[in-house]
């Protein structure tokens, strides 16, 4: 089978899976006992049967559950994710609004963690006994050990009240001023605090995958003849080995990633980032069901997106993978 | 035949070389006082029971013995009047795959799984010659086609799991020979592969030996191989070289009875005289633990002959005709 007919494939299963996800949770919330038209009669503090009828007839809440359902999945896929009660505003243009948030700190953190974690794996498996692979060692038990909403307290109160050197929290300061360059450097101040809380546990993941996986393959034969040809050590660690390490960590990075995604609802609550995070929060709080089964749609879709482009990495590194 | 040893200046001389290796059971000896003389455009067999040293002379060779816990403990090896043993790790690299290649005895990995085998020829010939993409790549498929290998533009483009075990081994001859080298050491290149692939493998060594006057180090423990490709032949057993010569004199008149007994170890296929079915020999015993060798010689405790003086002092090269030496007291009893 051709790469493109193995993408299409992959791609059409991506979709079946996500029409799944939407079902599942639009009966799930269905099944929970309580809907819109109570939270808005309670918000409203009380209000008769009549006045909740009205609001079930409003939302179509009275309708029978298979067109409920049809009606949610055929506007999910014309992008009409519903109407949010409590931002008064439709739910994709809400999540339109805080996604970028959350992928600029989801990514920029996942990339900080498979960088910094495999160039620490490669020098830890250069020298096994060496200080740098201690390091590993410790940090991966500390990244572990460490929840982020704590790490992200503990970094709030040595660089932010001890040393004031980041804010802390927002994503952007409104007193600054100046051209795109300014306010670029002002989100990445903001950005820095998140992005290493959130990187910390992967970052401990991803070294000591590296410095496992090198260690492998620096006793495979091919190591040998890549010596036996002249290579400086330079070209047989960074070409030779590290293309073959790669391939569990690029595996695990992408099964990872929907781990990542819920990490960064907690992060993004201790930094008080603007993400999807802060909003799936408060839309729990507020019995904001269609926002709610929006971010979840969302969020399914970023992580079966990002195992498509998982798939597609691993085959460019690694040709025996066969293809279908 | 070539009246081996002395003469002329030898390409690669190997001097008294002693390589330790520190493991948890001690200290092991691996090569003992080892030398050897290849002059430039000849091969040398060196054969022996697995663990006897070949494969270690081998990576001594290339200065590639695993460090820790391996370590050249004395000892010189000099190519082209060049000493080995002192150069740096970045001189090292300059020396290996341009002026020695290596084959290894397995093809199947030997390989690299993720690299195109162009590429892996044409990366040798970028680095060695500094030459660019396309002329390196331009190499590398004259070399595909200089190993007989069909269609090499398209075979260039393939990865190492697409081609067969005798196809791999010959992409490995052709990167080892990419940049020219004067010396050529092949580490039981045929073992892993099929009988008639073998005699293939060997057919083209020594096609490419005459067309190239490339020196070879045949390490193998295929005596049949020896008697065809070799001109000079070493016998090693538990890091020492007991037997050398030129190849007519050692397999014909063997010295040393370990030699004696690989001899008569090889099989037949037509048994002399033929009406008995021929029993297969073996050298009863097993090869001794390299951390606690005695005194005396390492094959006393499986020798015939041994006497007393065999349990306490280790023997040493003893020359026995203008071209074969042997280790064994026996030997300089009959001489003596």
């Amino acid at each position: 089978m051709s790469f493109t007919q193995t993408l299409a494939k992959r791609i059409g299963y991506g979709l079946l899976l996500l029409i799944g996800v939407l079902i599942l949770n639009f009966t799930l919330i269905s099944i929970a006992p309580g809907d819109v038209a109570d939270s808005i009669a309670g918000d409203m503090g009380g209000a008769d049967v009549t006045v909740i009828e009205e609001i079930r007839e409003r939302y179509g809440l009275n309708q029978p559950f298979h067109i409920q359902l049809w009606r949610y999945v055929s506007g999910v896929a014309r992008l009409d994710l519903g109407f949010s009660y409590f931002y008064n505003t439709p739910v994709t243009s809400l999540i339109l609004e805080k996604l970028p948030a959350t992928l600029l700190l989801v990514f920029s953190s996942q990339i900080l963690a498979i960088v910094l974690g495999t160039l620490l794996g490669v020098l830890a498996a250069k020298k096994p006994n060496g200080i740098v692979s201690l390091l590993v060692t410790f940090l991966s038990l500390f990244g572990f050990a460490a929840p982020v909403f704590w790490s992200g307290i503990l970094l709030i109160i040595a660089f932010v009240s001890i040393f004031p050197l980041f804010p802390v929290g927002g994503m952007t300061d409104v007193t600054v001023e100046g051209g795109w360059f300014i306010q670029l450097l002002d989100l990445l101040h903001h950005l820095f605090l998140p992005m290493i809380t959130l990187a910390s546990i992967y970052l401990a993941l991803y070294s000591r995958l590296a410095r496992a996986s090198m260690l492998e393959v620096l006793g495979a034969d091919y190591i040998r003849t890549a010596r036996a040809k002249g290579l400086p050590q330079r070209a047989v660690l960074y070409k030779h080995a590290l293309k073959n390490a790669l391939g569990p960590l690029v595996t695990v990075a992408g099964l990872q990633f929907s781990a990542v995604m819920s990490g960064a609802v907690v992060v993004e609550t201790v930094f008080s980032w603007p993400g999807l995070g802060t909003l799936a929060l408060q839309s729990i709080l507020a019995r904001d069901t269609p926002t709610i089964m929006g971010i979840l749609f969302f969020s399914s879709f970023v992580v079966i997106v990002v195992n498509i482009l998982t798939d597609i990495t691993l085959r460019l590194i690694d040709p025996r993978i066969k293809t279908g | 035949m070539s009246s081996a040893i002395a003469n002329d200046v030898p390409l690669l001389s190997v001097k008294d070389l002693v390589v330790d290796f520190k493991t948890r059971a001690g200290n092991a000896r691996v090569l003992d006082h080892v030398s050897l003389d290849i002059k430039a455009g000849k091969i040398l067999g060196i054969v022996g029971e697995s663990g006897c040293g070949k494969s270690m002379t081998a990576l001594s060779i290339m200065g590639l013995v695993p460090n820790p816990p391996g370590k050249i403990t004395s000892g010189s090896i000099s190519l082209n009047g060049r000493e080995l043993t002192d150069l740096s790790e970045e001189q090292l690299c300059d020396v290996r795959g341009s002026e020695i290649g290596m084959i290894f005895q397995e093809p199947m990995t030997s390989l690299n799984p993720v690299f195109t085998v162009g590429e892996q020829i044409a990366e040798s010939v970028r680095l060695h010659e500094k030459a660019s993409k396309q002329a390196a790549m331009a190499r590398a498929v004259d070399m595909l086609k200089a190993v007989d290998i069909p269609e090499p533009e398209i075979r260039a483009r393939a990865y190492p799991h697409q081609l067969s075990g005798g196809m791999r081994q010959r992409v490995m001859i052709a990167m080892a020979l990419a940049c020219r080298p004067t010396l050529l050491i092949a580490d039981e290149p045929t073992t892993a592969l099929d009988a008639t692939v073998q005699a293939q493998i060997f057919d083209l060594l020594q096609d490419l030996q005459r067309d190239t006057g490339t020196a070879i180090v045949l390490i193998t423990h295929d005596m049949g191989a020896i008697a065809e490709l070799a001109d000079d032949v070493a016998v090693m057993y538990a890091g020492r070289i007991i037997e050398t010569g030129s190849v007519s004199n050692v397999l014909s008149q063997p010295q040393h009875p370990y030699t004696q007994g690989l001899i008569t170890c090889v099989p037949h296929l037509v048994p002399d005289p033929p009406i008995e079915r021929e029993v297969l020999r073996e050298i009863p015993g097993m090869v001794p633990a390299l951390t606690n060798l005695g005194a005396g010689c390492a094959f006393e405790p499986r020798c015939e002959k041994a006497f007393a003086r065999c349990k306490a002092e280790k023997p040493a090269l003893l020359q026995i005709s203008e071209s074969q030496f042997g280790a064994c007291w026996v030997l300089e009893e009959e001489s003596a």
